[in-house]
C-alpha cells in the first residue's frame, strides 16, 4: 500500500510536454513520470488525450505532419523531443499494441519473426528460437504451435491480440505500449490479457490506456488521469481509487462523468 | 383537402403503403429492365461470335489445328493457307511486354501516391491519369508514328515499324488502368497494417516492402490483369505503328501483326461469308475467349483477396 513510484528508476520522464493537432491544444503541461518494470494505466473518459498521450512515447504521433509537439520527454534519460532521434531504434525498444489486433496477412511465424528479421536477425535457428519464446510467453505456443504457417488472420480476435503482444516483445523491447488492448474482445480473452499483463510487467515497462476503470484498478501499480488534455491525478492505483485527491478524479472514478 | 383531413389514421396508413409501393415497383421495373438488357446483350454477342467463329472450322472446313499452329496465313493464294498464329503470338507478345513495362510503372505511381506523398502526390497525378485515360488511341498511335517509329529507325534496324513500337504505345495506353486499380487497391489497406509496422521500427520502405506489397498483391495483380485485358483489345493504335505482316516475328524491331489490327485492317475487304472473312470471326472469338481467361483469372485473384 505504501509503495512510493519514486524509489524506482523513471523510464519516461515527461515534463511540460504540450501537443497540438494544428490549432488544437490536446495535451497541456503533462508532467509524468513512468517507472521501470511497472503497470502505469492511463484514464480518462473519450477525447481527453489518454491515447495521444501513449502514441507520443514512441512518436507515433510525429506521422501526424499537423502534430506540433513542445516541452520534455526523456526516455532512459534522453530528451527524444528535442534531439535528433533514430525512430528506427526507438520503436525497437519501445513495443506497442493497438486497440484492434492488427496482426500483418502472413503466418503466424511471419507476423512474430517480423521484428527480429527488420532488426537483421537472419539465422532460422535464432529466428526460430525467438518465435517459440515470444509465442510461450504469451501463453499461445501451445494454442499455435502445429499451425505456425497457417495465416494469422484465422485467429480469433483474443488470440490475434495476444500474437501482436509476442510480436512486440519479439524485438525484446523494454516498454511496452498498449492503446485499450482489451476494448475489442470478449470477457474471457480481457481477462488472459490481464494475466499475461501481470506477468510481463517482470521484464518490461507497461503503459496502458483503458476506459474500464475496474481495469486499471486491477493490474495497474500507477494510475494517471487524464480530463481535456491535462493529467488531473497521477499516484499508486490504489490510493488513487481509494483516496483521490481532487474532486474531479472522484467524480470520475464514481461514474458521475465519462 | 377535408376528404383527406378527414381519413383515420389506420386509412392513410394503408393508402401511403399503396402509394409508396407503387413507386417500389416501378422502380424495380426499371432496374431489371436495364439488367436484362445488358445481360442479353453480352449474351447475344457472345452467340453470335461463337456461331460465326466456328463457321469457317464447320463450313468451309479449315483445320483448327492448322488456324491455331501454322504460320502461314495467305487466304488469297490458289491454294489458300490459313494460319493465324503469328497473329496469335503477336496479340500475346505485346499484351505481356507492354504489361512488363507498365505494371512497375503503375505500382510504383500508386505507391508514390498512397504512401510517399499522399496529399501533393494525388494532386499531381491524378489529373494525370485522367488526361493520359481520355486521350484517343489514335492520338496515341498518331504520336507513336510520328515520333516513336522514327526513332526506333535511326537507333535500330529495320523500318522501325515493330513490337517493340507497339509494345511502348500500349504500355502508355494500360498505365493508367493499372495506377488506377492500384492505387485503390494500396489505399485501401487499413492503416493498422502501417501503424504496426511502423510501430515494430520498420522505416517505411520496410513496411512498403515487406508488409502493404505483400497484402495488396492479388489486387496489384487484378490490376496487372485488367491492363492486360485493356491491350489485348487495343487496335487502332497498335495497327498505326506494328507494321501489320504475316510472319513471326524474330525479335522485337521487326514488324508483326496482333488478332486485332488484322481483323481491322482486313474486314472492310472481304466479302461477308467468304473463307476469309470467316476466318476473322474465328480470330475475334479466340479474341473473346482469351479475355474471358482474363477475367477468370481476375476473379481467382480477387477470391484470394487477403484483407
Amino acid at each position: 500500500m505504501n509503495k512510493t513510484t519514486t524509489t524506482v528508476k523513471p523510464v519516461f520522464h515527461v515534463q511540460d510536454m504540450n501537443l497540438w493537432y494544428g490549432n488544437n491544444q490536446a495535451l497541456k503541461n503533462v508532467h509524468l513520470e513512468i517507472p521501470e518494470n511497472e503497470v502505469t494505466a492511463v484514464i480518462g473518459p473519450s477525447g481527453c488525450g489518454k491515447s495521444t498521450f501513449v502514441k507520443t512515447l514512441n512518436l507515433m504521433v510525429k506521422r501526424i505532419p499537423s502534430v506540433k509537439l513542445s516541452g520534455e520527454l526523456h526516455f532512459n534519460g534522453q530528451n527524444i523531443l528535442k534531439d535528433k532521434v533514430d525512430l528506427v531504434n526507438l520503436r525497437k525498444q519501445i513495443g506497442m499494441i493497438f486497440q484492434k489486433g492488427n496482426p500483418f496477412p502472413q503466418s503466424i511465424y511471419d507476423n512474430v519473426a517480423y521484428g527480429p528479421r527488420i532488426h537483421g536477425m537472419k539465422r532460422k535457428k535464432e529466428l526460430d528460437e525467438v518465435v517459440e519464446t515470444s509465442l510461450k510467453q504469451v501463453a499461445l505456443w501451445d494454442e499455435v504451435k502445429d499451425r505456425l504457417n497457417s495465416s494469422a488472420l484465422g485467429l480469433s480476435g483474443g488470440q490475434q491480440q495476444r500474437l501482436c503482444i509476442a510480436r512486440a516483445i519479439a524485438t525484446k523491447p523494454s516498454v511496452v505500449l498498449m492503446d485499450e488492448p482489451t476494448s475489442a474482445l470478449d470477457p474471457v480473452s480481457t481477462l488472459r490479457i490481464e494475466q499475461l499483463i501481470s506477468e510481463l510487467k517482470n521484464q518490461y515497462t507497461i503503459v496502458i490506456v483503458t476506459h474500464n476503470m475496474q481495469q486499471a484498478a486491477r493490474i495497474s501499480d500507477q494510475t494517471a488521469f487524464f480530463l481535456h488534455g491535462e493529467i488531473i491525478e497521477a499516484s499508486d492505483t490504489d490510493s488513487l481509487f481509494s483516496v483521490p485527491s481532487d474532486r474531479r478524479t472522484e467524480d470520475y472514478i464514481s461514474g458521475r462523468f465519462g | 383537402m377535408e376528404n383527406k383531413a378527414a381519413l383515420s389514421a389506420g386509412e392513410r396508413l394503408i393508402k401511403s403503403k399503396r402509394n409508396r409501393s407503387l413507386g417500389e415497383l416501378r422502380g424495380k421495373i426499371l432496374v431489371t429492365l436495364c439488367a436484362l438488357i445488358m445481360i442479353t446483350a453480352t449474351v447475344s454477342v457472345t452467340i453470335f461470335l461463337t456461331v460465326k467463329g466456328l463457321q469457317s472450322f464447320l463450313v468451309n472446313h479449315v483445320s483448327p489445328i492448322e488456324f491455331l499452329t501454322s504460320t502461314n496465313w495467305n487466304p488469297l493464294a490458289d491454294d489458300p493457307s490459313y494460319g493465324a498464329l503469328p497473329f496469335i503470338f503477336g496479340s500475346l507478345a505485346v499484351t505481356f511486354l507492354s504489361a512488363l513495362i507498365a505494371a512497375p510503372l503503375g505500382i510504383g505511381g500508386a505507391i508514390f501516391m498512397t504512401e510517399i506523398a499522399p496529399s501533393w502526390g494525388r494532386k499531381v497525378l491524378q489529373p494525370v491519369i485522367e488526361l493520359l485515360v481520355g486521350i484517343p488511341s489514335v492520338v496515341y498511335g498518331f504520336i507513336g508514328l510520328t515520333i516513336l517509329v522514327p526513332f526506333i529507325r535511326e537507333h535500330g534496324t529495320g523500318t522501325g515499324f515493330s513490337i517493340l513500337a507497339g509494345t511502348i504505345v500500349l504500355s502508355i495506353m494500360i498505365l493508367p488502368t493499372i495506377t488506377t486499380i492500384a492505387t485503390d487497391a494500396m489505399g485501401a489497406l487499413p492503416s493498422s497494417l502501417r501503424e504496426g509496422s511502423l510501430a515494430l521500427g520498420a522505416t517505411r520502405w520496410q513496411t512498403i516492402r515487406k508488409v502493404l506489397l505483400p497484402a495488396a498483391l492479388p489486387s496489384l495483380l487484378t490490376a496487372v490483369v485488367l491492363g492486360m485485358a485493356r491491350a489485348f483489345g487495343e487496335a487502332l493504335a497498335v495497327q498505326m505503328v506494328i507494321g501489320n505482316v504475316r510472319s513471326l516475328p524474330a525479335s522485337l524491331l521487326d514488324p508483326s501483326a496482333t488478332l486485332t489490327t488484322i481483323i481491322t485492317l482486313n474486314m472492310g475487304h472481304t466479302t461477308y461469308g467468304s473463307v476469309e472473312n470467316n476466318t476473322l470471326w474465328s480470330m475475334g472469338l479466340i479474341l473473346l475467349i482469351i479475355s474471358f481467361v482474363f477475367i477468370l483469372i481476375v476473379r481467382y485473384l480477387s477470391s484470394r483477396r487477403k484483407i
